[in-house]
């Protein structure tokens, strides 16, 4: 299953940069709080979370060494 | 359309000012609108025009001759681009990009000009805008040039890669800032040049180290 940016909805003040920003348009607004939608498309280029003022989004590298 | 008075009145340019001295101001703004990826300003180009953001994200950066890019800063909407041709009349210092569909305000210098002379206090809150942005360049001058940053990502990331007996963890490009005590876009800068040398890889949300030796020396040559 496709991994998806982590929302903080306690941080996220519904502002709307990182749904501006967002390159796959995979990002909306429900109810002023940032919602990821068809996640599958989200390239994760991490524009969400450096745009973030709040720190609401958190897209994170899991770190591994290739055999 | 004219800008609005309430923009201009919670711009940190225009604190202070009444509502009457900011009706009378609105009319030396001109919108314009970026698309997506829109170049605003090139560097090294001459403008003689101050940019508000209105709504949007607008990315501000530096292109090495060997095409490097190095971001300055993410201007938010309030923030302001361009001071430095404004007011001493050479070329852009940086380029400005539209990271999404942005609006922005946009007054000449010439007009700019008039408002300070009718202002005064206006000059003053200027003068607090760039010493703010003073102060995070010379931040960033400071992680640039004097500290070894990539070496302490490559450190960073050996110490929590996984390595098929335990799995690796999981860090955001902003974890790895606060860890290395740097800022966010020195991180990504030099998640870049790792993999440019060949060291790394940036898969969707992995960063796979394919040259384990050689970012241990990168780790081992900071001092």
């Amino acid at each position: 299953m496709a991994e998806a940016p982590v929302i903080d909805r306690t941080k996220c003040d519904g502002c709307g940069l990182c749904v501006n920003v967002c390159v796959c348009n995979v990002l909306i607004l429900v109810d002023q709080i940032v919602t990821v939608i068809e996640v599958e498309r989200c390239d994760w280029c991490v524009n969400c979370e450096a745009v973030c003022p709040t720190g609401a989004i958190a897209c994170s590298f899991e770190i591994v060494i290739q055999d | 359309m004219p800008v609005e008075s309430r923009f201009l009145s919670e711009n940190p340019y225009f604190s202070g000012l009444g509502l009457p001295e900011l009706d009378s101001i609105k009319h030396l703004f001109s919108e314009e609108r970026a698309e997506r990826g829109e170049i605003i300003l090139l560097e090294g180009e001459p403008t003689d025009r101050l940019f508000f953001v209105a709504t949007g994200v607008v990315k501000l950066f530096r292109v090495s001759p060997e095409g490097k890019e190095q971001t300055l800063e993410l201007v938010r909407p309030g923030g302001s681009i361009n001071e430095v041709p404004v007011f001493d009349g050479g070329p852009n210092p940086a380029s400005a990009q539209a990271m999404g569909p942005a609006l922005l305000y946009i007054i000449s210098k010439t007009d700019l000009e008039s408002i300070l002379r009718g202002h005064p206090g206006v000059a003053l809150n200027v003068v607090k805008v760039l010493a703010s942005r003073i102060r995070h360049l010379v931040s960033l001058v400071e992680d640039l040039s004097f500290r070894h940053v990539i070496g302490r990502v490559a450190k960073i990331l050996l110490e929590h890669a996984g390595d098929g007996a335990r799995p690796g963890q999981r860090l955001t490009q902003q974890e790895m800032a606060a860890i290395a005590g740097t800022a966010r876009e020195v991180v990504g800068r030099s998640l870049k040049t790792l993999e440019e040398r060949g060291i790394i890889k940036l898969e969707h949300h992995r960063i796979v180290v394919t040259d384990k030796e050689a970012l241990k020396q990168m780790a081992d040559a900071q001092y």
